[in-house]
């Protein structure tokens, strides 16, 4: 379902635009594959965990390197090698109907240890399961678990079916921490457990994360210096996998805030892989994860229009921060547990049509864009709902798309650039209608 | 002495009750007496207990099956999604639910999840609530969220009666559904010895029929059928036993259980409709109420797609304990189509029949499936080869 976008190549193709910042998170990704590639030499013990809800800080505090199978996924989505996985795992039985990110890592794991990089991805010793909004995550792991053995831990996070964070709820995953997930990764790790440690950490993340949040609402701005959904995969890369707590995040976003706080003064908007973006014709709220097989050309599809992203609910899947959520190392296990059970795929669908409707008023966005994934039921499932309560509720224009995650089957470029074309073009009638009525 | 009307008469009246999208059985239920409430549930499991408990009568809810024409739902999901919400939806759109007080949505996967709000924003006048349930299974912890989860839910439904449940009639509810599972294990063993005399379609019928019927009276309805149908003898056949597996969510038309069962297989166990049987075994119906339930739940209940297994080595047991006790030794695999839970679960139950030497096959339907030769022609050389190349 989730993240961490970094482009195919680590040298600076001359064809692509990028921020210094953008290049610098590049880095930092390759840098966890190398670490993961020399886990074994270096007698380090490997974790995997999803994106939503991850619990980085804590996995640091044992030492593990740290892989996250999404964004293993997407990363091979995005060098084109996923398609081939995909169809491998469907010949080894995999439905054609489910999750693409499942299959196109159960197909890169049967190719044998090799990662998204060409390097070494060992099998992780523990699985730590906390399937933040998603049920499919919980299948995923027993399906690895199953076929290699891995040790799996889970951490059960209630859904927020009345739209809020009840205290029995955030009790429950305390005590699931408590006495048996940090039992569990000490036992394996041979590490024992310092909350100081991940005070420490935490302490990082919430610096981070305050510099997350001033970047993603300089989308406010007009023009909005960045793009909140295509631009936004490559900013929330470092905080919503295997560096937040860290200082190498810290630095990263002290950086692209001074970036973007810069493009800010000087008005200008985002950078995109063609250079900077032209006149902002179009401000839009996407909601649902973009593809990643053809997330250029997809991408494309919407500066090439003047449209910008202004927000996006994916750019929160792995924490609402913008809603006010930081990692508090004060309370580190109840804060652990309420960024897990906040994140936006585990709220209700009321809640997510709320969040919307205010991302469109706050950022004065012109409407709202749904991109349905096939593979991911949690956000897909009642999107057609949520675009008609947000038609109703702003009176904007909303529109609908439909493609995939990592299977390339499922991206038909005409159809996803007519269906935007007739969008743009309505969002245009729809305002100078209402500049008719004035 | 009370006389068991003949099976066709039992049969029958199951049917009417299955054929009736307009819930007539609820209403009528309702009308009876003043100010009594009804609750819709969707599968896999809630505690109908404490449903009962509050005097109201729980109401399973699985789609539209394949007589529902579905018009508006269609257009609040994407080809890709499963029938059962659209179909759900379909029936909330056209008035077909008015008769429910409130819908419980459990955890079962991110479609029927998506629903429980979908429902919030919809219809707005009723009470809906999205059942979670532990996947730890520590009585201190996982336990105590369930309890927690439940008490919330309890007092909700006493809110709803006016009336705040009380252990005493939570107790004596779950006696209740004590001999309703006990009649359900009977009807399953039943099924088991003689499946010649309790073709699945017949006793699909009558286990359907509680999803509508209060508890006592369904039953009492159960036990009849089986003493009803153990009077007339019918025609033992060649047929391969068979277990179905994945069918424990959208449910396949009544048109596919016959088609397998006309194609050669005697079904004598499955997964339809496991809130009927999701609690393994007697739950004490005279401690704490919550706290049975829950600890029924968490170390003997039923094993589903929607539920985590603790270790790996669980993987499966269920379906050979299913296998085993039904003297099966087969396995068709039949899951909804894009049902996530039931189709990643199948690689790794197929894994586990394999090392076991057990047979399979699989299929996908929808709940509309209306071309049934393909399926009759899977089960039926399936079950051929069984008869022709098995060492049994």
């Amino acid at each position: 379902m989730t993240t961490a976008a970094t482009p195919p190549s680590s040298k600076k193709p001359q064809n692509v635009q990028k921020e210094d910042a953008m290049w610098l998170q590049k880095e930092l990704i390759n840098k966890n594959y190398m670490e993961l590639a020399t886990a074994r030499a270096e007698n380090r013990k490997v974790s995997a965990t999803f994106v939503p809800g991850n619990l980085n800080e804590l996995l640091m505090c044992f030492d593990f390197a740290r892989s996250l199978p999404e964004t293993n996924a997407l990363q091979n989505g995005m060098r084109k090698k996923s398609g081939k996985f995909i169809m491998d795992a469907e010949r080894e039985g995999q439905s054609e109907d489910v999750c693409t990110y499942v299959k196109a890592d159960l197909g890169m794991m049967q190719g044998g240890e090799i990662g998204p990089t060409g390097d070494p991805l060992p099998t992780p010793d523990v699985l730590l399961l906390s399937y933040t909004g998603c049920f499919t995550f919980m299948k995923w792991f027993e399906l690895i678990r199953h076929k290699y053995g891995c040790e799996t831990v889970m951490l059960h996070v209630p859904y927020q079916g009345e739209g809020k964070i009840a205290p029995n709820m955030r009790d429950y995953v305390v005590r699931q921490l408590k006495d048996t997930v940090i039992p569990t990764l000490e036992r394996i790790s041979g590490v024992k457990f310092d909350i100081d440690r991940l005070r420490e950490y935490m302490k990082e993340s919430a610096k981070a994360e305050e510099n997350l949040v001033r970047v993603l609402q300089s989308a406010k701005n007009r023009p909005s210096p960045i793009d909140g959904y295509f631009g936004a995969v490559y900013y929330i890369g470092p905080i919503f996998t295997a560096f937040r707590g860290t200082k190498e995040a810290s630095q990263y976003y002290d950086v692209l805030r001074s970036e973007i706080d810069e493009r800010v003064r000087l008005g200008k908007g985002p950078v995109t892989p063609d250079g900077d973006m032209g006149e902002e014709k179009y401000r839009l709220v996407v909601e649902g994860p973009p593809n990643w097989t053809s997330f250029r050309d997809f991408w494309k599809m919407f500066y090439e229009e003047g449209a910008v992203v202004v927000s996006s609910t994916y750019a929160k899947v792995g924490g609402l921060y913008d809603f006010g959520f930081r990692h508090d190392p004060d309370h580190p296990l109840e804060s652990l547990a309420e960024y897990c059970l906040g994140c936006y795929t585990n709220l209700n669908l009321p809640s997510r049509v709320d969040m919307i409707c205010k991302y469109i008023e706050e950022y004065q966005a012109d409407g709202l864009l749904i991109n349905s994934i096939k593979s991911c039921n949690s956000f897909s499932a009642g999107q057609l709902l949520i675009l008609r309560e947000v038609e109703k509720r702003t009176g904007r224009p909303a529109a609908f798309i439909e493609t995939d995650l990592v299977d390339p089957r499922y991206f038909s470029a005409a159809n996803v650039k007519n269906r935007l074309e007739s969008y743009f073009q309505m969002v245009k009638q729809k305002r100078g209608a209402m500049a008719g009525a004035h | 002495m009370k006389t068991v009307p003949p099976v066709n008469e039992i049969v029958e009246r199951c049917q009417t009750l299955f054929d009736d999208l307009d819930f007539n059985a609820v209403k009528q239920w309702k009308a009876a007496a003043p100010g009594r409430k009804a609750i819709g549930y969707m599968p896999v499991y809630v505690p109908r207990e404490l449903i009962h408990a509050a005097g109201m009568l729980s109401v399973g809810i699985l789609g539209g099956g394949d007589q529902l024409e579905v018009i508006q739902g269609d257009a609040y999901y994407q080809s890709y999604i499963c029938r059962i919400p659209r179909s759900t939806i379909e029936l909330g759109l056209t008035g077909r639910l008015d008769c429910l007080d409130g819908m419980l949505f459990p955890s079962i996967c991110d479609v029927i999840r998506n629903l429980s709000g979908m429902w919030q924003l919809m219809f707005k006048d009723k009470y809906v609530r999205y059942i979670d349930v532990p996947q730890n299974y520590e009585d201190a912890i996982g336990g105590k969220f369930y309890v927690d989860e439940m008490e919330i839910l309890r007092k909700d439904l006493g809110e709803l009666r006016g009336k705040p449940i009380t252990d005493e009639e939570l107790n004596a509810s779950i006696a209740v559904y004590n001999e309703n599972r006990k009649a359900v294990r009977e009807r399953n063993a039943y099924r088991a010895a003689k499946p010649w005399q309790a073709p699945t379609s017949e006793v699909y019928l009558v286990l359907r029929a509680g999803m509508v019927l209060p508890p006592e009276e369904h039953t009492q309805l159960m036990r009849d059928y089986i003493a009803a149908t153990d009077a007339v003898p019918r025609q033992r056949r060649d047929n391969a036993r068979i277990v179905i597996n994945g069918s424990f969510c959208e449910q396949p038309p009544l048109n596919l259980i016959k088609s397998i069962e006309m194609s050669g297989c005697y079904i004598v166990d499955d997964d339809f409709m496991l809130v009927t049987r999701w609690l393994l075994d007697e739950v004490p119906a005279n401690g704490k109420p919550l706290e049975e339930l829950s600890k029924a739940f968490l170390h003997r209940s039923a094993s589903t797609a929607a539920k985590y297994d603790a270790k790996r080595e669980d993987k499966g047991q269920y379906l050979l304990h299913q296998v085993k006790s039904g003297a099966a030794g087969r396995v068709v695999f039949a899951a909804p189509s894009f049902c996530d839970p039931a189709l990643l679960e199948r690689p790794m139950l197929q894994d586990v029949l394999a090392k076991h030497k057990v047979p399979y096959t699989a299929f996908k339907y929808a709940e509309n499936t209306g071309q049934m030769a393909p399926i009759r022609e899977q089960s039926g050389t399936f079950a051929d080869s069984i008869k022709l190349w098995s060492a049994a």
